[in-house]
């Protein structure tokens, strides 16, 4: 019996073995990872007796940790938001049970737990210094944020926009519209009170909670036109003069009719790209897209950056804020091929990926890759990261992307869809858009552009969330707004 | 071949070490005091009184079994009862650590009864050595030990007197006083195992039928008229499983009922078919049972949002983990840990608050120390000369050894988890007592094992001497 008893130790130490190993992946390898994970609240908890880095945006903290505690007590910090609801999307809030934005994904940065802040906080032990977070400073341009903010108040509607950076991908600005002030939800003193006004705001029918900007798709509507007139040119070797057949109205299934004064683009004659561009001609892109087949609009959709139907479940694209993908499918179908085609049926972008479209055009057909973090410094200001603008993914060539651009200057000039963009003295290139939603419920009003021209030092993308109105009404002066902000 | 005939001896030098024994009793106390000391060090920078206090008698308890032990286990290894008094001094510490950590108030803070406890199952530990003279007689109660094993898990079946709790039936209330029965169910049930398959392992070892692959032998199958056992435990543990829903105590049952079935006939066959057809039986139990389908997601996707708020989720589990990743390789130190936030920090998670209290380095040296302790029940089980004393000593030191892999593999997510306590670690009166019962099982054998063979009176030839 001596045989068995022996292989049954054996045994009793292969489980040991098998803890063992689990024990070290866990508490040697996955360690910091797992603190990592949103669902630790613990690296909440752990708020008060430490000094969280501020979040800083054009030179001022808009974050920053204030300690409330008396005089000789242990030090206890309440998390201080600036300027209201304005940043709250980028920035997010710092609560007792989680966290979001840039104080959720920068978060072991901020409280100084990073591997990357060893050093210093090795540092820090021998000299006896009281341990403070790094500092985040943003790539958001305050008046660009405060332009785009203020034309949704103003409008009184809820939408987002976007403001990108064309040749290196910042992000200037990032609105979602309502908003809340983060103050609200993070004091310490009234903790009761800061978790009922969460749960307020989380019953919030208007959604203040969610960032539209990365995380609300709409359907683009005639935006996306550019990315079809860029197919075109990509996969049909079109230029801006190439005609296509333009009806009064294409059947598709159901009746697609244009949209144009008079509803008509060409008198029902075929219509140039550049003219079909110029007045968001529907019946004609709709045949490009027809003409060039699913799979030639969808590869050129990826190359802005949508996110293709077989990689939706792969890692997100993260600014480091997680970017929702933006969808345009292989369409067979003719119909929903052409609704396609100007941005309906199946096409959904957020805010974030028409920005992109926009930038990608601006320049030369390159799209960087978008980014809200500029560096990271530690609390004696030496630079602990540096964002490095770092290219996304080649979109069009630069012919396509300079013809591209001379098409949307059109569209903010006389006769075009987008003449309340156009700025005095610079020449705006822009492309308006009216997305059907179904329903009773208003079309969305979209406006993607950027300035100047010639020489693009912002691109933007601006949607009303069921605005009712059109583009050029409702959001080429938003993002006027915002484009004055850097060209004037 | 009588059942009880021996095999050849592989008995032990006859010695003592008892003074060894002494040296490791203190500083398990030393070990246990200096926990208390870290912990109050860290929780308020003092010295806590109750190091002392509670210090003082967890070392007259050790002090005074050691003794005892001198007096009617002479020679019983001498690593049996340091390593029991180890486990049990960590967890006593890491108790009252979590609750003065819990309320806040060092001065005041209690262990509830885990001293009263160990107390009353060192007690029973020497009372069993003292009355036990011969483990042997055990084997007569085949059929009662059978039925208190049956008693006991069907127990919290009784309306009025068991108590649900957490999704899973296995406690009792008695007066002020909950137990968990199954904890003495595993004892009986071993014995019961141990003088059973003695009998009836020759039958059991029969094979019928080779299944073979060209000229290798796969499997050899037995009988199907012998498959009786075999579909008595199978059918008794799914049956537990799906009234009391305690999965943990289901597989331990099964577990050790599989591990002797394979010592008493050396058929590995055995084992194939019982382990087939006890994950055949669960994977239909969790298709059926919502219970078990909630277990099965809390293990595959603990960390994923919507499981983790669940009412019931993985909430428990992530949070463990979590507080194992803050104890990284060597740990917050005793008492700094934050492990207290944890529901069952003290019971079913108390190795997650020892390892995030003590770190990769704390828990791989305790879960050292309790390997050591299953090695030398296994070793006991080897010095052996009866079949009996070697079936219930092996399956003993597994039943120790299988409840830590379930509840340990249950929170690294190696296994679904279940609840179940730690032996000696987690608190509970039930547990401690059961332990330190399967620790007198143990030093009783070891001593009969190790003690030198009667010297023969000289020159009277053929004279057998009988052991008193």
């Amino acid at each position: 019996m001596n045989t068995p008893i022996r292989r049954l130790s054996v045994f009793a130490m292969l489980l040991f073995g098998v803890l063992m190993l689990q024990l070290t992946w866990i508490q040697g390898f996955q360690a910091e990872a797992i603190r990592d994970d949103p669902l630790n609240r613990r690296q909440y908890s752990e708020r008060l007796t430490e000094q969280r880095g501020p979040i800083v945006i054009g030179g001022e903290n808009v974050a920053y940790s204030e300690d409330v505690s008396g005089e000789n007590d242990q030090p206890r910090y309440q998390r201080v938001y600036t300027d209201g609801p304005l940043y709250t999307p980028v920035v997010g809030s710092f609560r007792s049970y989680g966290a979001s934005g840039i104080e959720s994904t920068e978060n072991s940065l901020l409280d100084g737990t990073d591997d990357r802040l060893a050093v210093r906080n090795f540092r820090d032990i021998i000299t006896g210094r009281e341990p403070e977070g790094a500092r985040v400073e943003l790539t958001i341009d305050p008046e660009v944020q405060k332009a785009g903010f203020n034309g949704f108040q103003d409008l009184g509607m809820n939408g987002a926009a976007v403001a990108i950076e064309p040749n290196t991908g910042a992000i200037l600005g990032a609105v979602s519209y309502p908003s809340y002030d983060a103050n609200d939800v993070v004091s310490i003193s009234e903790g009761e009170q800061a978790v009922q006004n969460y749960g307020e705001l989380e019953a919030d029918g208007n959604q203040p909670l969610l960032n539209r900007a990365l995380n609300e798709r709409y359907a683009p509507g005639s935006t996306f036109k550019i990315v079809t007139a860029a197919a075109a040119m990509e996969h049909l070797d079109a230029g801006p003069d190439s005609t296509m057949d333009a009806p009064d109205v294409l059947e598709l299934g159901l009746p697609l009719p244009n949209a144009t004064p008079g509803g008509t683009c060409n008198g029902g004659d075929p219509d140039t790209l550049a003219h079909s561009i110029q007045i968001s001609c529907n019946t004609s892109m709709a045949n490009w897209a027809i003409e060039m087949g699913g799979q030639a609009l969808a590869d050129q959709a990826e190359a802005f950056g949508f996110v293709p139907q077989e990689r939706e479940d792969a890692e997100p694209l993260t600014v480091p804020l997680r970017v929702t993908p933006s969808k345009a499918p292989v369409e067979e179908d003719r119909n929903i091929l052409g609704r396609a085609g100007i941005g309906q049926s199946n096409v959904e972008a957020t805010p974030l990926q028409m920005a992109m479209v926009a930038a990608g055009v601006a320049n030369s057909g390159e799209v960087m890759r978008p980014y809200l973090v500029d560096s990271v410094r530690d609390s004696d200001r030496s630079v602990v990261t540096q964002t490095t603008p770092e290219v996304y993914s080649q979109a069009t060539s630069a012919s396509t992307a300079s013809a591209l651009t001379d098409m949307m200057v059109l569209v903010t000039g006389p006769d075009g869809s987008g003449t309340n963009a156009a700025i005095q003295g610079v020449d705006v290139a822009g492309k308006t858009g009216t997305a059907e939603t179904g329903g009773d419920l208003g079309t969305h009003n979209w406006f993607i552009g950027f300035a100047p021209a010639n020489d693009p030092q912002i691109a933007v993308a601006v949607v009303i969330e069921h605005g009712g109105g059109s583009g050029g009404s409702l959001a080429a002066p938003i993002a006027r707004n915002m484009m004055e902000a850097v060209v004037l | 071949m009588s059942s009880t005939t021996s095999e050849a001896p592989t008995a032990l030098p006859p010695v003592k070490r008892r003074n060894a024994e002494l040296v490791l009793v203190v500083l398990t106390v030393v070990i246990m005091m200096s926990a208390m000391a870290v912990a109050g060090l860290n929780l308020n920078g003092q010295v806590p009184g109750a190091t002392w206090g509670y210090g003082l008698i967890f070392g007259a308890l050790a002090l005074a079994t050691h003794v005892a032990l001198r007096f009617i286990a002479p020679y019983a290894d001498p690593l049996i009862l340091p390593c029991a008094l180890f486990l049990n001094g960590i967890g006593v510490a890491m108790i009252w650590r979590l609750d003065a950590a819990d309320s806040g108030d060092i001065e005041h803070a209690g262990i509830g009864m885990q001293l009263v406890w160990t107390a009353v199952g060192m007690v029973l530990c020497i009372a069993l050595l003292f009355f036990l003279k011969e483990p042997r007689v055990l084997q007569r109660y085949t059929y009662v030990s059978a039925l208190v094993a049956i008693i006991m898990i069907a127990l919290p079946m009784v309306p009025g007197l068991g108590i649900s709790e957490y999704g899973a039936r296995r406690w009792i209330g008695v007066g002020p006083f909950t137990m968990q029965p199954s904890e003495f169910a595993k004892i009986a049930l071993v014995i019961f195992l141990s003088s059973y398959l003695v009998t009836k392992r020759q039958v059991l070892s029969l094979a019928a039928k080779s299944i073979k692959v060209g000229r290798f032998k796969i499997l050899d199958l037995p009988r199907a008229r012998d498959f009786m056992p075999m579909v008595v435990g199978w059918v008794a543990a799914i049956g537990l499983l799906v009234i009391t829903k305690d999965l943990g105590t289901s597989l331990l049952l099964f577990g050790t009922f599989l591990a002797m079935l394979y010592v008493a006939t050396q058929r590995s066959s055995w084992v194939i078919i019982g382990v087939t057809v006890f994950v055949g039986a669960a994977a239909l139990a969790m298709r059926v049972f919502w219970h078990f389908r909630q277990r099965v997601d809390i293990w595959f996707h603990a960390f994923e949002p919507e499981v983790y708020e669940r009412l019931g989720g993985s909430q428990q589990l992530v949070q463990g983990i979590i507080g194992m990743a803050y104890g990284g390789l060597f740990g917050t130190g005793f008492g700094g840990g934050q492990a207290h936030h944890i529901f069952a920090a003290d019971s079913d998670f108390i190795f997650a608050s020892l390892a995030e209290d003590l770190g990769l380095t704390g828990i791989m040296t305790i879960l050292i120390v309790i390997f050591l302790l299953v090695q030398r029940g296994m070793r006991v089980a080897l010095a052996s000369r009866e079949l009996f004393i070697k079936m219930l000593a092996s399956g003993i030191a597994f039943v120790m050894c299988f409840q830590v892999f379930v509840v340990l593999g249950g929170l690294t997510r190696t296994i679904p988890l279940t609840g179940m306590t730690t032996p000696f670690l987690a608190a509970g009166g039930s547990a401690l007592m059961a332990s330190w019962l399967m620790i007198g099982l143990l030093l009783r054998m070891s001593d009969n094992a190790r003690r030198p063979a009667p010297q023969a009176i000289q020159d009277e030839g053929a004279t057998q001497v009988i052991r008193r």
